[in-house]
């Protein structure tokens, strides 16, 4: 199903085809490449069910903006009556009781949900390894990881076995899998999308946004999923003027785009930085300008990222202690031996490792010279991309500095795996929305991915640039 | 900065896990590299003139009105407990006698 949800609402509307059959289709998909380990959960009838309601809506005439586009979600995302497992064995049992908002408001325009994907477990990690319940493989190279942390949203979309799936992005969770599969993701503007109904990891970081294959439906999704919601304190009131169809009507010329000087050096494997230097030349010939531009604290994002969101961690990830839901240790003769023996049987290396990081940056003594600090740091960061946006209208880097590396290639060394998100982690301290974007691929046929980052809440100018990018040729 | 053993054990026991001390050797290990790498931060001159940044988009608290409302239900509250009474979450015995 390789065309657009505009296109395909059309043949939806003229009766050329059906949500029952498009369902289907997908669900066949999903079957065939079931070794991928995209999903954790797929309702198999429950989506044929609504595709049939939604198809009589059609008919009727009175269907909603987003009718018969099949979703998958991300399994930290809460869909009421559902498991949300947070590929986490804490959560293997857990149901949902309500539904997160960004859920919600596209269940409301008639979306067709199908499954539940894998991500790394409580969405820690780069390579979807992390997952109690197995790593995803990457649908281009099955030897390879898929990334992550939206490793299974990623797959799906890039295997064809739904239109759209939703992910988190903490530190590169959409952007860096996006890459590695060759699809489209989008880390919104913080305070954009509610994050009601999103299992915390670290709440000054987490977003949710759409993966997709199409620029079009990426900006209708992100347009009916934005907005103030009396839940999310942190959900911003005015964003609501953001339209889809806004996209198509912005003028790129003399739009300047900033090239970060940081960013290509070393570490950078070659063919994605011609990549990045094909995609450059491309945008100057087409009368775009391209300018270069220093981001001098940039260099400091890994350090930062990993104190403030490790410290988040621990504190979020306190609820599970076995007591009010969750895996609770068969040995839990009293409070403490249940509290101890709960987290600790129930919870995964990373995320322990984590919580282990964060309590330590937290503790007396180290409070100054850890957190506070890299709080310090975060508006040095911050400054970084508002003197940046003075310059320039949007910033162009690579997404990841490698593409999809092997499956266990990077487990033994967890500094290693952080690296991973050495592109993608400033656009989460600063608040900034991202995309990230497939120009190719490398020698060994493996997806490159480029991320464009916009001032705050200016994802259009990001989705724009991103439109032309993705309509230029690339081989 | 680097974290010793009994720190590792200390903030285990903070952080309510417990740790084979195989497992601690390595927290050790991997902590005391990551803190490493982390540790490039004290090259940034002038830092206490910044002023820390904690939330992206707003700096002012969100009040809403102190006013009940409904919620989730004690059947849905209680829904995923891994041991309930009636209208309870059961949990070991806290205090002796």
């Amino acid at each position: 199903m390789k065309f657009s949800y505009r296109e395909l609402r059309k043949k939806l509307d003229s009766g050329e085809t059906s949500c029952r059959e498009v369902v289907s289709s997908y669900l066949n998909k999903i079957n065939e490449r079931k070794h991928l380990n995209v999903f954790l959960s797929v309702f198999n009838e429950e989506a044929l069910k609504k595709a049939d309601e939604i198809d009589y809506k059609i008919k009727s005439g009175y269907a909603g903006r987003l009718a018969g586009m099949v979703i998958s979600i991300k399994d930290v995302l809460s869909l009421k009556g559902k498991k949300m497992t947070c590929a986490s064995k804490m959560l293997e049992n857990f149901e949902a009781v309500y539904t997160a908002t960004a859920v919600q408001r596209l269940i409301d325009e008639d979306v067709i949900i199908i499954g539940k994907t894998n991500c790394d477990e409580f969405a820690m990690g780069s390579s979807n390894e992390n997952s109690a319940f197995g790593a995803v493989l990457n649908p281009a190279d099955e030897s390879r990881v898929a990334g992550g942390s939206s490793g299974g949203s990623a797959a799906a979309v890039a295997a064809e076995m739904c239109m759209i799936s939703l992910g988190t992005d903490t530190g590169g969770s959409i952007r860096q899998p996006a890459a590695f599969c060759g699809v489209i993701g989008l880390k919104p503007t913080y305070g954009r999308v509610s994050r009601y109904g999103l299992t915390a990891f670290a709440s000054s970081f987490d977003t949710i946004g759409p993966l997709g294959k199409d620029i079009y439906d990426i900006a209708l999704v992100l347009e009916i999923m934005s907005g103030y919601d009396p839940r999310d304190s942190t959900s911003v009131s005015d964003v609501t003027d953001f339209k889809a169809e806004d996209i198509e009507n912005i003028d790129l010329n003399n739009l300047r785009i900033g090239v970060v000087k940081e960013y290509l050096g070393e570490g950078l494997q070659p063919e994605i930085r011609d990549k990045i230097k094909e995609v450059i030349e491309r945008l100057r010939d087409s009368g775009l300008i391209i300018k270069e531009v220093s981001l001098p604290y940039l260099k400091y994002s890994i350090q930062t990222y990993y104190i403030l969101t490790t410290a988040e961690a621990s504190s979020n990830l306190a609820r599970y202690d076995g007591a009010r839901y969750g895996y609770r240790s068969p040995d839990s003769g009293d409070v403490e031996t249940m509290y101890i023996n709960s987290r600790s049987e129930g919870f995964g290396e990373e995320v322990k490792r984590r919580i282990m990081l964060g309590t330590y940056v937290l503790s007396a003594g180290y409070y100054d010279a850890y957190y506070r600090k890299a709080q310090k740091v975060r508006r040095l960061i911050k400054n970084d991309f508002i003197k940046a946006f003075e310059e320039v209208d949007l910033l162009l880097t690579p997404s990841t500095p490698t593409t999809a590396f092997r499956i266990g290639e990077k487990t033994t060394d967890p500094l290693e795996m952080y690296l991973n998100d050495i592109f993608t982690t400033s656009a989460n301290l600063a608040g900034n929305p991202a995309i990230s974007i497939p120009v190719g691929w490398d020698k060994e046929k493996l997806p490159i991915g480029i991320q464009l980052t916009a001032r705050d809440f200016d994802e259009k100018t990001a989705l724009a640039a991103a439109d032309y990018i993705l309509r230029s040729e690339f081989t | 900065m680097s974290v010793s053993k009994e720190e590792v054990i200390k903030i285990a026991k903070l952080a309510k896990l417990k740790f084979s001390d195989e497992g601690i050797s390595k927290l050790q290990k991997e902590m005391n590299r990551i803190l490493e790498y982390i540790d490039t931060l004290n090259e940034i001159p002038e830092l206490d003139k910044v002023e820390p940044l904690y939330s992206v988009n707003s700096s002012e608290n969100v009040f809403r009105k102190d006013e009940p409302k409904q919620s989730i239900s004690k059947e849905e509250a209680l829904k995923n407990a891994p041991d309930k009474t009636e209208n309870f979450f059961r949990v070991p015995k806290v205090i002796d006698k």
